[in-house]
């Protein structure tokens, strides 16, 4: 085989149902209590810290890190199966979750013990919300034109530059962001960046909120003038942040947010049409239940191979990719099926309420985290083509 | 697959590659291939895998038959191994003996309803019978008045009105006629029509996700190889991005199929479980057969709509595979009632169940 594809039939162990009750019982809890609410589509995207701070509480946070740091050294599968079930509740997990799919991870691996002690239990009690600091104005998709500095000096760095796109910025008590450190070689265009862990505290660091087209604001432009980092702030090799930035993409592109953002309009249509629809909404429904069946199935496999400590890259882009292509059809395959619902019904209300801000988020699915293209591309590469 | 490491399924593989090779199968307008592949396949006990060996089988598991399936798909080879093997399981189930030689199975579609009479024969029509043309006998569920049937029949006592699928395989009509079966004997409880459409789907979904593999691999050959505009069409970013997708649909069928029969290898019975990993195999491999065969029809542009080129032998085989054991559209209905009847909150539930 030129593309030696697999998705191992990987089954949760009976300890992750165990779990899945528990954070069920504990969803059920927050809903009777008024934290969120669960047919709002707007709950996972907020920010509220009351909420992180009881999912700390439960463990659930830093699940697969060491207890040294306030971790609980639990399964990759029990880490999923928590995911998924606060994604299709639409909890509010913006201050966690960045931190505790990627942040951390990358501060395990690269950060010296003392910062490690310092910032990784508190990610695990909830207390931190992270940002990535990536994308800048001139440099998207194509991460290695970044062009923001961090220049040295007396005992550290400053950053000069501006990052924008950067969720979370305006509640993150961190950013983990790429500054160029010296220019890129002829032999390396990738050459010459490194990652920083950022205090957002740092003056000199000004956070501009840029309105989406969801009338919420939840990106930035974040500028940096003569932002002070720290020596020890420079995580991994100075000038290689492209050597580290691969073998997280797995972790980062094939969890359940990624089909799942919209699942919430499916679970309406099923409302909606009731418990006999007519041949075209059964037919409808049937197909998407059938596509997110494969692609949960796809997205636990990796989280299988994962977990045996394999690096399923290609996979996992392939999972981003179809997974992100339909969380964003299926609020247009969902208003098509709820087309011929009775108007004077009421089992459609929610589904009113929902659909319209799940056909605005639909156009960033396939941008957020490694766009379409770059996948595809990553995808080829992963064929032999490049 | 982890049944790579499998002896059985390596015994298929290593006959398919003797026997069943591609350029050579597509070379041989007489199918003079087909004697000695159906030989080698019967003297490894392979047709009568899912059959214990006290009805004169191999006694193979299902995880290994559905290993070999996976095989036949990647080969797209067109004799009735799958056909032969479901019948073999049909009549186990009933344990009734298996016959040496070619079989089928009827019904092959959820709508058609074969009829046990009062005076012991069967009566009924099963349309889409693939390979019944070439099979001595054939395995039928029969609905009586007392209750379900299983009977082995011997194929010249039916009517067989010979059909072609996209692919030119045998896809015939079998009319029984007040037919006397060779054995009969009521189906266990839990086997009903629904339990062997749901078997059929799942060994097509395997042999679809198998041809998608092959028409990915040779695809990536192709575009490695031909040059146009000066280059391989392998550095296009249009063609990768293509093939991409093709692996994607590839993907995505794999994991259906392989998860599906690996629910089917590992149940008690035919649970909701199976009901839904089964349907979702059929529904969404039949996606990627469609979506796939077109990529892979795209990357090889005029010469790949040839006779002379293999191509043709995965994409029309993995198009014609949809339409056996229950319509992809069917089975979406189907799925699609059952979740409504469950209701909008236990879907999660559902699909979450492991």
């Amino acid at each position: 085989m030129t593309a030696a594809l697999r998705f191992d039939p990987i089954r949760l162990p009976p300890e992750c149902e165990k779990l899945r009750k528990e954070v069920r019982a504990f969803l059920a809890e927050e809903v009777a209590k008024g934290t969120f609410d669960p047919h709002s589509p707007h709950g996972g995207d907020s920010d509220v810290p009351g909420f992180s701070r009881r999912v700390g509480e439960r463990g659930w946070i830093g699940m697969t890190w060491p207890k040294k740091y306030g971790g609980h050294e639990r399964s990759f599968l029990e880490r999923y199966v928590v995911t998924e079930e606060m994604r299709v509740a639409n909890a509010p997990t913006r201050r966690f979750f960045v931190a505790d799919r990627q942040s951390g991870p990358v501060l395990l691996k690269y950060a010296p013990e003392h910062i490690k002690m310092d910032i990784l239990p508190r990610i695990c009690r909830g207390e931190v919300c992270f940002s990535i600091g990536m994308s800048e104005p001139n440099s998207g998709s194509d991460l290695f034109a970044a062009k923001t500095k961090a220049t040295r000096t007396d005992g550290g760095f400053l950053i000069n530059g501006t990052k924008i796109w950067t969720s979370s910025a305006q509640v993150a008590n961190y950013m983990l962001g790429i500054f160029r450190t010296s220019s890129s070689t002829k032999e390396n265009r990738r050459h010459g960046l490194t990652q920083f862990l950022v205090d957002m505290k740092t003056p000199g660091i000004k956070v501009n909120p840029i309105g989406q087209l969801t009338g919420k604001a939840e990106f930035n432009e974040v500028v940096f003038t003569d932002a002070f980092v720290p020596e020890d702030h420079a995580l991994g090799e100075i000038d290689g942040a492209w050597k580290q930035a691969t073998s997280e993409l797995a972790y980062e592109r094939s969890g359940p947010e990624r089909f799942l953002e919209t699942y919430y309009v499916l679970t309406e249509l099923v409302r909606a049409l009731g418990d006999k629809p007519d041949t075209r909404g059964a037919e409808g429904v049937g197909r998407l239940v059938a596509q997110l069946h494969t692609m949960r199935r796809m997205s636990v496999s990796v989280a299988g191979m994962l977990h045996a400590g394999k690096e399923p890259v290609v996979e996992a882009s392939i999972v981003k990719d179809i997974g992100t292509i339909w969380e964003q059809a299926l609020p247009q395959r969902v208003r098509d099926l709820a087309a011929f619902v009775e108007p004077d019904a009421s089992n459609h209300e929610i589904l009113d309420n929902v659909l319209p801000y799940a056909m605005k988020v639909a156009p960033k699915l396939t941008i957020q985290g490694g766009t379409t293209e770059v996948l595809r591309g990553i995808i080829a590469r992963g064929l032999g083509l490049r | 697959m982890a049944e790579s490491e499998n002896i059985v399924v390596e015994t298929a593989e290593k006959i398919f590659s003797d026997l069943a090779d591609p350029q050579t199968i597509n070379r041989d307008k007489k199918g003079e291939w087909k004697a000695p592949l159906w030989q080698a396949l019967s003297e490894n006990g392979l047709p009568l895998s899912w059959v214990p060996e006290e009805c004169g089988g191999s006694g193979a598991s299902l995880a290994e038959g559905f290993g070999v399936l996976s095989a036949a798909g990647r080969f797209a080879i067109a004799v009735p191994l799958a056909e032969t093997m479901l019948a073999g399981w049909l009549l186990a189930q009933a344990k009734i003996a298996s016959p040496e030689g070619a079989m089928t199975v009827a019904p092959a579609s959820p709508k058609d309803r074969i009829s046990l009479n009062a005076d012991g024969t069967l009566s009924g029509r099963a349309r889409g019978v693939p390979f019944a043309k070439d099979a001595k006998h054939i395995a039928v569920l029969a609905h009586g008045t007392s209750g379900l049937s299983i009977a082995l029949v011997d194929a010249s006592a039916c009517r067989i009105e010979a059909g072609l699928n996209l692919a030119s395989d045998g896809s015939d009509t079998v009319t029984f006629n007040n037919v006397t079966p060779v054995a009969i004997k009521p189906a266990p409880k839990g086997i009903d029509q629904t339990s062997l459409m749901l078997m059929g789907a799942v060994a097509r979904s395997l042999q679809i996700a198998g041809a998608l593999e092959s028409m990915l691999e040779i695809s990536v050959r192709y575009a490695g190889e031909r040059v146009a505009f000066e280059k391989k069409i392998s550095k296009f970013q249009a063609v990768q991005h293509n093939l991409a997708r093709l692996a994607g649909e590839t993907a995505a069928a794999m994991t259906a199929a392989s998860s599906a029969a690996d629910t089917l290898a590992n149940a008690k019975n035919f649970d909701d479980a199976v009901f839904l990993e089964a349907t979702a195999a059929k529904i969404r491999c039949a996606e990627a057969a469609e979506k796939g065969a077109a990529i892979a029809h795209q990357v090889h542009g005029a010469i790949g709509y040839t006779l002379e080129h293999i191509l043709h032998r995965y994409t029309m085989r993995a198009l014609a595979w949809r339409d056996d054991f229950g319509h992809e559209s069917h089975w979406a209905v189907e799925l699609g009632k059952r979740v409504a009847a469950r209701g909008a909150d236990e879907l999660w539930p559902l699909v979450a169940s492991r």
